[in-house]
């Protein structure tokens, strides 16, 4: 009330005092709710893009520059040289950089492949009305998940502990097998990597596939129940085809994943970074900042980001021609 | 005659289900268990044939061993507080994009929608070395800004906001705000941020888990001990040429076991958090 006395005096065109006074905003400022919209609109979006400009796109663009110069980061910025495509040559010279790429691609193999199988396999197990306990089943098939990269690759590093008394010798022994070097020998090391992949990624790949078989409507197994359909059948006409994009979706983040690998090497191998595991980014990481070699590092990186960027046009291609 | 065939296939698939699972769960449970075994066994328990498999009396030697070799609760202190911070830092700044890309019109929208969805394709590791050397030159090194502000870029973040926003969120209720003399912040605020609750607890979940869980960007720019986190100082403990794994797994059962418990109590939203994120991309 006490306001409105104050407009009465104030302002030239008086409002009663039963409604309040409000300035009209459309009529007279620059700012129509139109312009304060699209203003806020770019202002609630630009913290993305003003980060993404500094950590993000400039790195990168940075990166493409640095594939292309001699530096070890020591004497500035200064100090760079440029050499044309010679740390490319060097890379592709170098046979540790292949074995980098060959490991990675067994890993990825041994890692993601029985992996996404038997979550599929345990999907359906879930998936199936005769069972109690669910919630146990998968909460105990997620919880390595939960678990972090370095802990699992500490643990499994001394699972796979190459001598008699490492967990999967005794084991071994058991059966009258004789110990494995897990951690020195070509395929020793690739085997245990694959676990720890294994391990901590089946359970949230069986979720997933389990997500996707709860959208499958009942109806279609009660139909091909009533004509006969033994249990392999149904998971072939009907399970498989209709989890097929989350199928795809899996195959390909595993596999960005795998192409990514670092810690599990990097906690297992040590330091010395045995080339049996070496991947492409602990490659790259040991490049920079072990050897200081940051433009091979660079090339080794941009040589990374292609060979991704061609997987994924082939997923999106093969993910459009399954779709349609 | 054929009813009592069918009941008994029932009974053996449902028994095979079971032990499928059985195992799974077992697998997925042992190398925890014998984790928590190892953490309180004497280093020569461990390695012995056959190995310990029950729990030992080394509890508290071990995790003393551990705290005279890292600052333990530090680094989890630094875990905590930057996994923390960062995650708030995103909820906020992607659900106010989110809200931005849902709900105004404004020029380019799509175009810088579309942007944002391209940047999740890029690996991360691409810009590594420079981002090194940018954290280096802004005097960040060692310092909790180096994790917390490039990893408020969140891509997915945005696009998980902008989905949930735009269709749990009514037009009505923003038109009615705006007649009442709201300003879009307070729309915002007053408005969305409390529809949205349950799409802040999964992406919460998946950032903070993302986080605390990260280790090559940490290990690139967390040098100095006092400032490093937890995953980053657990690999101090198996860096030694004396390997004293007693020491070495009961430093790595503390740091798993507070996020497990914190799994186990919410076990049903970390699950759907952290794969309907997935599908929903």
């Amino acid at each position: 009330m006490e306001q409105a006395n104050k407009a009465i005096h104030t302002e030239p065109d008086w409002t009663p005092p039963g409604k309040p006074n409000r300035p009209n905003k459309t009529r007279k400022s620059f700012f129509t709710e139109k312009r304060k919209e699209a203003l806020s609109g770019y202002l609630y979006v630009s913290p993305f893009f003003i980060l993404f400009m500094v950590f993000g796109l400039f790195p990168i663009l940075f990166s493409f520059y640095l594939g292309f110069q001699q530096w070890n980061g020591i004497g500035g910025f200064g100090s760079m040289e440029f050499i044309g495509l010679q740390n490319f040559k060097w890379i592709l010279t170098d046979p540790i950089f292949w074995k980098s790429l060959l490991n990675t691609l067994i890993i990825w193999v041994l890692g993601t492949i029985p992996q996404l199988i038997i979550g599929i396999i345990l999907a359906y197990a879930l998936n199936s009305v005769l069972i109690k306990m669910k919630t146990f089943f998968r909460v105990s098939i997620f919880l390595p998940y939960v678990t972090s990269t370095v802990a699992v690759a500490i643990v499994f590093g001394i699972i796979f502990n190459s001598q008699e008394f490492g967990l999967i010798n005794v084991i071994f022994g058991i059966f009258g097998f004789d110990p494995v070097s897990w951690e020195t020998s070509e395929w020793g090391v690739k085997i245990a990597i694959s676990t720890m992949v294994f391990w901590r990624w089946i359970g949230y790949n069986t979720i997933i596939y389990l997500a996707g078989l709860q959208g499958i409507p009942k109806e279609l197994y009660e139909a091909a129940e009533i004509d006969g359909a033994t249990v392999k059948q149904k998971i072939q006409f009907i399970t498989i085809p209709m989890i097929r994009p989350i199928i795809i979706l899996t195959v390909f983040t595993s596999t960005i994943g795998a192409l990514q690998l670092f810690t599990e090497p990097m906690i297992f191998l040590g330091r010395g970074a045995r080339e049996e595991g070496i991947t492409v980014v602990l490659y790259l990481y040991r490049e920079a900042f072990s050897n200081l070699a940051f433009g091979p590092a660079s090339a080794a990186a941009i040589i990374l980001f292609i060979i991704i960027m061609i997987l994924t046009s082939i997923n999106v291609f093969v993910a459009n021609r399954i779709g349609k | 005659m054929s009813e009592k065939i069918q009941r008994k296939k029932l009974q053996i698939s449902k028994g095979f289900i079971y032990v499928l699972l059985a195992i799974a769960a077992f697998l997925s449970i042992f190398p925890l268990y014998w984790m928590f075994v190892m953490a309180t066994n004497h280093n020569s328990a461990i390695n012995s044939v056959p190995p310990a498999f029950i729990p030992g009396k080394e509890l508290v030697t071990n995790f003393s061993n551990v705290l005279n070799t890292i600052d333990f609760f530090g680094a989890m202190w630094n875990s905590f507080v930057v996994s923390t911070i960062t995650t708030i830092g995103v909820l906020f700044l992607c659900s106010l994009a989110g809200f931005a890309f849902a709900k105004f019109q404004f020029k380019g929208k799509n175009v810088l929608f579309l942007l944002i969805l391209i940047t999740m394709m890029i690996p991360p590791q691409l810009g590594l070395i420079p981002q090194y050397f940018i954290i280096t030159e802004l005097g960040w090194l060692n310092d909790y800004k180096a994790i917390i502000i490039p990893g408020l870029i969140d891509a997915f973040g945005i696009f998980w906001m902008r989905q949930y926003i735009s269709s749990n969120v009514p037009d009505e209720l923003m038109d009615a705000a705006r007649i009442d003399g709201c300003s879009n912040f307070r729309v915002y605020w007053n408005i969305t941020v409390p529809v949205i609750i349950p799409a802040f607890a999964t992406l919460a979940i998946i950032k903070f888990m993302y986080v605390w869980n990260d280790f090559l960007w940490p290990l690139v720019v967390l040098r100095e001990q006092a400032s490093q986190t937890i995953q980053v100082a657990l690999r101090l403990l198996i860096d030694n040429y004396v390997r004293d794994n007693g020491m070495i797994l009961s430093g790595t059962f503390w740091a798993t076991v507070p996020l497990i418990i914190i799994f186990i109590f919410l076990n049903r939203l970390f699950i759907q958090s952290l794969t309907e994120g997935a599908i929903k991309s």
